[in-house]
Formats: structure tokens, C-alpha cells, sequence
């Protein structure tokens, strides 16, 4: 993928040394300097005091707050008056409406042009804005989508995702817009942002589900709570960046504050602004199955429906198509980005006249040959050969394998040496003590301030009542998070030292990024049994490209010079690895781990669907039972771990993960 | 130049909202009567019906969408959902029928006994049994393991690496209806319930074990097509009274037999001429269902060839379902 990671705005990183020496030098600088020292010293001075007054335990009950009643009230209460309360009938019902009514123009019209002419407008927009390869792509891309017997619901599926990113790209730009013209906007929102984030999408489909009962409107809204985060982040931080030479001009000018805002900021920021729409495709996308768990219909429906039946084969032939559309209009966004102003005027609107006509045409065509869904004969079955290669797979890997042992011996062995002491150590701490630690390991890492933050959102999760779960969630996210940090890297350099190899794993990356998590649901439990450890191993599936490429991007991207004058004195291979490129990628090392830990606790809960238990379990417990207390707690716990992990890593330039599932 | 593009914008808006408000309607807008964006697509008719994650439910609803698309002209949705989920769509009018309901006292009386909005579509004919099972080559080599009794002299035997120290005892998706954390409990039994979390991976997890003919212990349901490949036993547990689960954290007796059931959206039942009168009479044996979900699970065929199969060689059955 050309654009899987973005960047956010900075976070600000001023550390402690920075605001200290401003305000009283001396003494505060001192204390700086011997910052660790100090941490330590009270972290230890806080154990003995601990052990001393508070004892040791998991989180005491007195200190928990029962939220399941009044939960389960709103919940009565939404049922009861769903069908007559003015607030449902005079503005609920309409969102509903105009989601229903916009899903349903877009369908009928991608109906009405037939396979042939869809095929057509996806080619020739591919080949007006990037070029004749991409076309070719697309086709293509479209041509497989049909040979697979998946015309029906990519055309539902392409439907709802256009809804859905229009009112992303709408909703975002909006937020966005306010958070880029006004500092207190900008500051307000970034929470609301992050969390939206971080929440579990099975989280909030209940909530939603709730208002607008089952269906495309539930899934098209939880999709925008879902997709509009990264528009709202790109469009800010384009206004904010808009070079402050012109916009001088632009007011010496006389221009008015709308003026410099329309003709010279919004122009400046095009760049930031396309690439927030591809970001919000990519997301959409990623909720299209999770959306299905809702009845929103189409592929993600075909992958959920194969899922229920054991077959890898079926939930495969519909993924395919998720995984090309997301290929497809994520290189053809991304390319448009590239090429903004380098287009002349004129041939372009000649070159745009021509598409129109010529998808005209195909449309017509197929229409007169009357063929305008796919034809039957020309599908090709996948399944049963994909069902025999995992048949084959899981067979010959699961036990009894000579020398290394099968997968089913690895699953027990991690679960038996990793994860059961890493979670009991977890648990039989006093609670305190868990605090203690990640306050002091945020403040060595971070300010004061993300100390704070970190420490308040694990007493949160003991608030909610959940600590125990939590605790065993946190185990499995971390020996998840230790795996991928280990294949990650190792992957990472080696593509980065081989061209060839980084080619080959490019498309490889793509696919495990973009592939809905249900088709590996499956063969993960196949080969590792029901657990946790096959929870972890799904989570390193999904975390490991973003992870690889970070690290082959930061290795790669280390200054030539550097390596030149390290031969020059005659540094090995090795010698150069580790004593000059690791050391000079660290920034982006740093990032791999950051990203690590995001993506493996946004597959927890699937780590649920296959036996990881605890708050995943949970998650999943609360939609399939319509339990809001349950569902919304293990949700709310799910975004306090998030948040507490994000500020014990280390802080660098923040990036958006793409695709990110349940 | 600025000031042309805010008037576009804003007549952009004013036409927008007009268009809203015309393919709406203004005043109330009753969400419990909205179709699907995909329904009537070619102008057809259309029922939607909920299926459940396991197979059984799949093959009733591949059964009744091939006879109604093929034999009475209709289009027919299917929307996987939860059980409960299940219950507020069909409550909302989201789908108009659900064909095999395993006993939701609490839905039944909150929307068919308060708000009349779901209707009884009657029996399915099929009964349902849940129940704890070992696979048959155990429980034939130790025949005193199919009674709860012995249960804990082969706690060893079941142990796995996730459950600890303990028996491992597999349930299943977290939609089921189970009492197992509090059977285990109250039978004092040294075992621990392990979650796998949906049906799929309880499947798989069964299938990799009788490969390598370990034993297990596993919360499992009748009618399953399973059973034809993976050949079970029932672990007797106490014996069902009426009303012995009432207390959900004391039980400690066996689950009941429930005689399947259908729903159907109350004004779907009045109004939905042939498509609802079809639904009610649809009424098939355990092993009909079986023969169709054994197709769909294991030889892979599309539910919807399963059906066709079946519909061809049951003629008789099928013939008294259509409405006269």
C-alpha cells in the first residue's frame, strides 16, 4: 500500500529538562538531570509505603462502581420508546432515512450500468487521474471481483462504502476545519479523536444497533464513527501548516478572513485533504465485515455467513474482493494526491469527456446485450482448492512435526512458559503496585503530564470493575506485541538489505493488511487450538506488515553518507547493522513499537472469537447478547489499556494505523 | 470568485436538503418501516430472513429461500445476526421471520406479550437438546465417563494447556444459552469452562482433537451435523425439572429439550400474503435438517445447491408448505 501510514499532528514532547530550565534555572535543572534517579528513588519510597498501608490484592470492590443498571435502563428505555419518542421519529428516523435512501440511488445506479459498465468507469477514472498501469489495475481488479461469483455484494458493499466515506470525508472536514481554524477546538478534540480510535469497534456497534436496529443505516453510521478520525486529523493539520508567507499575502491583499480560508489555506492544504480521504476509504473498508456482524449485507456479510459454515475457502473468495477494492482505491486516491496542479487544465477536461463517453457507451451496450449482472459460467470456484491447501496445511503442521514440533506443541508451550506466568505475575501484583509501574515507567518515558493520563486510565479500568480481565488482556497484548517486535524486525531488515526480497514482500504485506481478520480466524485455530495462543498468533498476523515496513523504511532511509564512510573504514556487514543503521533508525524503531502495540490491541477482540477470553470475550459476549453493561465496560476498558500503552511508549511523530479491525 | 462558489454551495445545500426532505417526507419518520437499501432491487417482492451462526439455522433458511424464490416468485434477503439482535430486527421489521428460535423467555414477553409487535410462526419440528459430550472412541473405552459422577477421575485426561490444572470443558459462542461456570460450581467439579468464543472455532478445535483421537469434553448441541463426523456421547448431568435453571447461578441439572421454534414480525404474519403463510406451514424432521446442513458443513456445497438437492428428492414434504 503507497499510503498505509500517515502522519498526525506531534504530539507536544517537551520534556521536563526543556520547561524546567526556562522557568528557574539551578536547582530544577539539577533535579533534571538526575531525573531517573529521582524516579526511582520515589517509586521505591512508594513500594515500602504501599506494602506498609495498603496490602496486597487486586483492585478492592470498595473502590469499584457498578455501571450495569443504569445501563441496562437506557437500554429499556431506547426499546420502549423507539417507535414513538419525537426524538426518534423527528431526527433519528431521518438520518436513518437519508442513509437508506443515499445507499440505495448508489446501488441502483451501479446496477443499472451493468458489470460492464462499472468496469469501464473504474478503469477510465483509474487511467484519468493515475495513469494507464493503474487502469489496468482496476479492471482487472473488478474483472476478479465477478470471476469469483461476488458481483452482487461488492456492488452492495461499494455502495455502502461510498455513503459511508462521503459522510466521513463530510463529518471530518467539518471537525477538522474547526479544530484547524481555533487552538481550543483543536485541543478539545484531540481526545474525542483518539478515542474514537481506540475503541473496539464491537463496542459501539451495540449502541448503535440499539438506536437504529439492525441494518445498512447502523452499519454506514458505526462505519463514519470508525473512518472520519483520520479526516478530521489531516484536514486540521493542512490548515495549520499552510505556509504563513501566503497567508500574509492573502491579508495584505485585503482578503477577508472567508476569502483567505477558501482561495488560499483550503488550495494550500489539497494535499493533506486527499490524503484524509484515502485514509477514511481505508478505514471504511476495514469495517466493512465488522460492520456485517449488523446486517450491513454484501461481502462482509458472504465472509461472516462462511465463517458460521467452517469454510475458509468461501470467507477467502470474499475477502479477495475486500482486499482488491481496498488496492484498487487506495493506489488510485493516493495517486490523485500525487499528481495535484501538475495536470494541464485543458487536456485534462478533453481527456475527462472522453472517460464519460466511452462508460456511457460500455453502459449502454451491456444494457442492449442485456447482461448486466455477471454471467454464471464465467465464475471460478476457489473454495474447495483453498478449503484442501488449509485441510492440507493444518494436518501436517498441528502436531508431530520432526525436530521443531508441531504448531499445536508451540500454542501449549507459550501458553504454559509465557503466557500463564505473565498473567498470574500480572494479577498477583497489588493493585498499587500496578500504578506505581506505570506511572514511573511513563514518567521516565514521557511527562508528567502522560504519567498522569496513564495512571488515571489503568485506575479507570479498576473503577469499571474489570481489573482482573484487563490484567489477563494485557499479558496476551504484550507477548503479542514482544513476537511482532521480534519478526517484525527481523523481517524489516532483511527487506530493507534486499531489494529483491522487499519486492516480494510488498503484495504479501498488502493482502495479511487489508484481508478481513474472520478469513484467518480458522485456519489460526486449526493450527494453534482454542485460546489464547491462537489469539496472539491472529494479533501478529495483523500487526506484523505495518511493524516490517516501518522498520524496513527506517533502515532503508538511513543516510547513505553514513554508510559510505563506515565502509570506508571497514565496517562489515554486521558491524554496519548494528553500529550504524539500527542506531540511526531508531526514530523509526521506536514508531515500529508504538504501532506494535496499537494494532495487536485493536485484534483483541477477535482474540475473543477464538477462545483469548477476558475483555475481548467480553466485547464480543455484549453484541451477541444484546448486554450493554458488559459490551460497553469491556469496550471502555479496552480504550483505558490503549490509551495507558500509548503513554508508557516512547512518543515520536505520531502515525495513523490503516485498516484497523475490531 | 469566492463569492460565486458560497452561493454554489449554498443553493448546493438548500437543493440538498429539499431532496431529503422530499424523498423522506417531512414530519415523522418511523424507522420500524424501512426496507433494506437492497430489497425490491428489480422490483420484485422481497422477504428477509435472519440466519443464525450455526448451521442447522442455515439450512432451514436455504430450504425456505429456495422454495420461495423458486415455487412462489419472491427475493429473498438473508442477514446473519445473533440470537438476541435477532429478536429487536425482527421486533423493528429489519427481517420478517426467524425459523429456529432456542427459548428467549425475557424477548417473548417483551415483544410478543407488551408491545404485540412479533407474531408465533409455530413449530420448526425439530427439537433442540443441549448437553456436554465426549467424543464416542472415549466413552467406549471408558464407559463410566458418561456419567457426571466420574467426571472428575478424568479431569487429568482432559486437561489442556489453557485450562491449567483443570479438566478443560470447551462452550462455545458467547450467543448460546449455557450454565456451564455454574454447573461445574455447584457439582463441584474439577473442571474449567474454556470460552472458545464462536461456534467456528469450537468446530475446528473438535475436529483437530478427533483427528488425533484425544479425549474432550465439550459443551454441544443436537441437531448438529457434527455428530456425523465427529460421533459423540451424551455425559449424563442431573436430571431437568421444570424450573431447576431458575436461578441462573445455582443450577445443577441437565438442560431441557426445547421443541424449536419460528417468529415472525407481527405485521409480516398479517400482512405477508404467500411468503407468510408459507413460513408457518414450513415444519421438517431433525433429519431432513440434517441432511441439508451436512451438505452445506462438509461437502461445501452453497447452501443454496444444498437446498436445490433436498427440494428435488422431497417433493412430497415440501408440496404441503405452499400455500393452497
Amino acid at each position: 500500500m503507497t499510503a498505509t501510514v500517515t502522519p498526525a499532528p506531534p504530539r507536544p514532547t517537551t520534556t521536563t529538562t526543556s520547561a524546567a530550565s526556562d522557568a528557574a534555572p539551578g536547582a530544577l535543572r539539577a533535579l533534571a538531570r538526575h531525573r531517573g534517579g529521582l524516579i526511582g528513588a520515589g517509586a521505591a519510597v512508594a513500594l515500602v509505603l504501599g506494602t506498609v498501608l495498603l496490602g496486597g490484592g487486586s483492585w478492592p470492590a470498595s473502590l469499584a462502581v457498578d455501571v450495569s443498571g443504569p445501563l441496562e435502563r437506557t437500554s429499556d428505555w431506547i426499546i420502549d420508546n423507539r417507535d414513538g419518542h419525537p426524538l426518534f421519529l423527528h431526527f433519528l428516523g431521518h438520518v436513518s432515512n437519508v442513509v437508506v435512501v443515499s445507499v440505495r440511488a448508489v446501488y441502483l445506479l451501479l446496477l443499472a450500468l451493468g458489470w460492464a459498465g462499472v468496469t469501464a468507469a473504474a478503469g477510465l477514472l483509474a487511467w484519468r487521474v493515475a495513469g494507464v498501469r493503474l487502469a489496468l489495475t482496476s479492471v482487472t481488479a473488478f474483472a476478479v471481483c465477478g470471476l469469483l461469483g461476488m458481483w452482487v455484494p461488492t456492488m452492495q458493499t461499494l455502495a455502502l462504502m461510498v455513503v459511508a466515506v462521503a459522510a466521513s470525508v463530510l463529518l471530518g472536514g467539518v471537525l477538522g476545519l474547526a479544530a484547524g481554524l481555533s487552538d481550543r477546538m483543536n485541543r478539545a478534540l484531540r481526545p474525542v479523536l483518539d478515542t474514537m480510535q481506540v475503541l473496539p469497534a464491537f463496542a459501539y456497534l451495540l449502541p448503535v444497533v440499539l438506536v437504529f436496529g439492525i441494518g445498512v443505516p447502523a452499519a454506514v453510521l458505526a462505519t463514519v464513527v470508525y473512518a472520519a478520525p483520520p479526516m478530521a486529523r489531516l484536514t486540521a493539520l493542512g490548515l495549520r501548516g499552510a505556509d504563513a508567507g501566503v497567508m500574509e499575502a492573502a491579508e495584505s491583499l485585503g482578503a477577508t478572513g472567508r476569502q483567505r480560508l477558501l482561495t488560499a489555506r483550503l488550495p494550500l492544504a489539497r494535499k493533506e485533504l486527499l490524503l484524509g480521504v484515502n485514509q477514511s476509504i481505508m478505514m471504511a473498508l476495514g469495517m466493512a465485515v465488522i460492520a456485517s456482524v449488523i446486517g450491513a449485507g454484501g461481502l462482509g456479510d458472504r465472509v461472516y455467513q462462511a465463517l458460521a459454515s467452517v469454510d475458509v475457502g468461501a470467507a477467502l473468495a470474499a475477502g479477495v474482493p475486500i482486499v482488491l477494492l481496498a488496492i484498487v482505491l487506495d493506489r488510485v486516491t493516493a495517486a490523485a494526491g500525487e499528481r495535484i496542479g501538475t495536470a494541464p487544465a485543458r487536456r485534462s477536461r478533453l481527456g475527462w469527456a472522453v472517460a464519460l463517453v466511452a462508460t456511457a457507451v460500455v453502459a449502454v451496450a451491456g444494457r442492449l446485450s442485456d447482461r448486466l449482472t455477471w454471467p454464471d459460467p464465467w465464475t471460478v470456484d476457489i473454495a474447495q482448492p483453498v478449503n484442501a491447501a488449509v485441510d492440507w496445511m493444518t494436518a501436517h503442521l498441528y502436531s508431530g512435526v520432526p525436530l521443531v514440533g508441531g504448531t499445536a506443541d508451540w500454542a501449549g508451550r507459550l501458553t504454559t512458559w509465557v503466557l500463564n506466568p505473565l498473567r498470574d505475575g500480572l494479577q498477583w501484583l497489588p493493585w498499587w503496585a500496578v500504578l506505581l509501574a506505570v506511572g514511573a515507567l511513563a514518567l521516565f518515558i514521557g511527562t508528567w503530564r502522560t504519567a498522569v493520563t496513564a495512571v488515571l486510565a489503568m485506575a479507570a479500568i479498576g473503577v469499571l470493575g474489570v481489573w482482573d480481565p484487563a490484567l489477563d488482556t494485557l499479558s496476551q497484548v504484550l507477548a503479542a506485541v514482544a513476537v511482532t517486535l521480534l519478526l517484525g524486525c527481523a523481517l524489516g531488515i532483511a527487506a530493507a538489505r534486499s531489494t529483491r526480497l522487499g519486492r516480494a514482500l510488498r503484495p504479501v504485506l498488502d493482502v495479511f493488511q487489508t484481508m478481513p481478520q474472520f478469513v484467518y480466524l480458522i485456519p489460526v485455530v486449526a493450527l494453534f487450538g482454542v485460546g489464547r495462543a491462537p489469539a496472539v498468533a491472529a494479533a501478529v498476523v495483523y500487526a506484523l506488515p505495518a511493524v516490517v515496513r516501518i522498520t524496513a523504511q527506517g533502515v532503508r532511509g538511513v543516510d547513505p553518507a553514513a554508510m559510505e564512510s563506515s565502509r570506508s573504514m571497514g565496517a562489515t556487514g554486521r558491524q554496519q547493522l548494528f553500529q550504524v543503521q539500527l542506531p540511526l533508525a531508531r526514530p523509526a524503531l521506536l514508531l515500529a513499537v508504538n504501532q506494535g502495540v496499537v494494532l495487536v490491541l485493536a485484534v483483541v477482540v477477535i482474540g475473543g472469537l477464538v477462545g483469548g477470553g477476558a475483555l475481548g470475550y467480553d466485547a464480543v459476549f455484549g453484541l451477541a447478547q444484546g448486554d450493554l453493561a458488559t459490551g460497553l465496560v469491556a469496550g471502555a476498558a479496552i480504550v483505558c489499556l490503549g490509551l495507558m500503552l500509548d503513554r508508557v511508549t516512547p512518543p515520536t511523530q505520531r502515525r495513523e494505523p490503516v485498516g484497523k479491525g475490531a | 470568485m469566492a463569492r460565486t462558489r458560497i452561493a454554489l454551495g449554498g443553493s448546493a445545500l438548500v437543493t440538498g436538503a429539499a431532496l431529503v426532505a422530499g424523498l423522506t417526507g417531512c414530519g415523522a419518520a418511523d424507522m420500524t418501516r424501512q426496507s433494506s437499501p437492497y430489497a425490491d432491487a428489480k422490483g420484485s417482492r422481497t422477504v428477509t430472513l435472519s440466519v443464525q451462526s450455526w448451521v442447522g439455522a442455515q439450512a432451514n433458511v436455504a430450504v425456505a429461500q429456495y422454495l420461495l424464490e423458486h415455487e412462489l416468485g419472491y427475493r429473498v434477503d438473508t442477514v446473519q445476526i445473533d440470537e438476541v439482535p435477532a429478536w429487536d430486527a425482527l421486533s423493528q421489521g429489519r427481517v420478517d421471520a426467524i425459523l429456529e428460535d432456542w427459548g428467549h423467555p425475557e424477548q417473548e414477553k417483551r415483544y410478543i406479550e407488551d408491545k404485540g409487535t412479533i407474531a408465533r410462526g409455530g413449530d420448526l419440528g425439530v427439537t433442540g437438546h443441549i448437553g456436554w459430550f465426549v467424543p464416542t472412541y472415549f466413552a467406549e473405552k471408558h464407559p463410566d465417563v458418561t456419567d457426571w459422577k466420574n467426571l472428575n477421575k478424568y479431569a487429568e485426561e482432559f486437561r489442556t494447556a489453557e485450562s491449567g490444572g483443570k479438566g478443560q470443558l470447551l462452550d462455545g459462542s458467547p450467543s448460546y444459552v449455557t450454565n456451564d461456570k455454574a454447573l461445574v460450581n455447584t457439582l463441584d467439579l474439577d473442571y474449567q469452562v474454556v470460552f472458545a468464543g464462536s461456534e467456528a472455532a469450537q468446530i475446528t478445535q473438535i475436529k483437530q482433537f478427533a483427528k488425533e483421537k484425544k479425549p474432550f469434553l465439550s459443551y454441544w448441541y443436537k441437531p448438529q451435523w457434527l455428530f456425523e463426523k465427529v460421533p459423540m456421547t451424551e455425559v449424563k448431568l442431573p436430571a431437568y425439572t421444570e424450573g431447576c435453571d431458575a436461578d441462573p447461578e445455582k443450577v445443577a441439572c441437565a438442560y431441557p429439550h426445547t421443541p424449536l421454534q419460528k417468529f415472525l414480525n407481527a405485521r409480516f404474519a398479517d400482512g405477508g400474503g404467500d411468503a407468510a403463510a408459507f413460513l408457518k406451514k414450513f415444519r421438517w424432521t431433525t433429519d431432513m435438517q440434517n441432511d441439508v446442513a451436512l451438505m452445506i458443513a462438509d461437502q461445501k456445497l452453497s447452501p443454496q445447491e444444498a437446498a436445490g438437492r433436498w427440494v428435488k428428492e422431497n417433493e412430497a414434504t415440501w408440496r404441503t408448505w405452499l400455500p393452497s
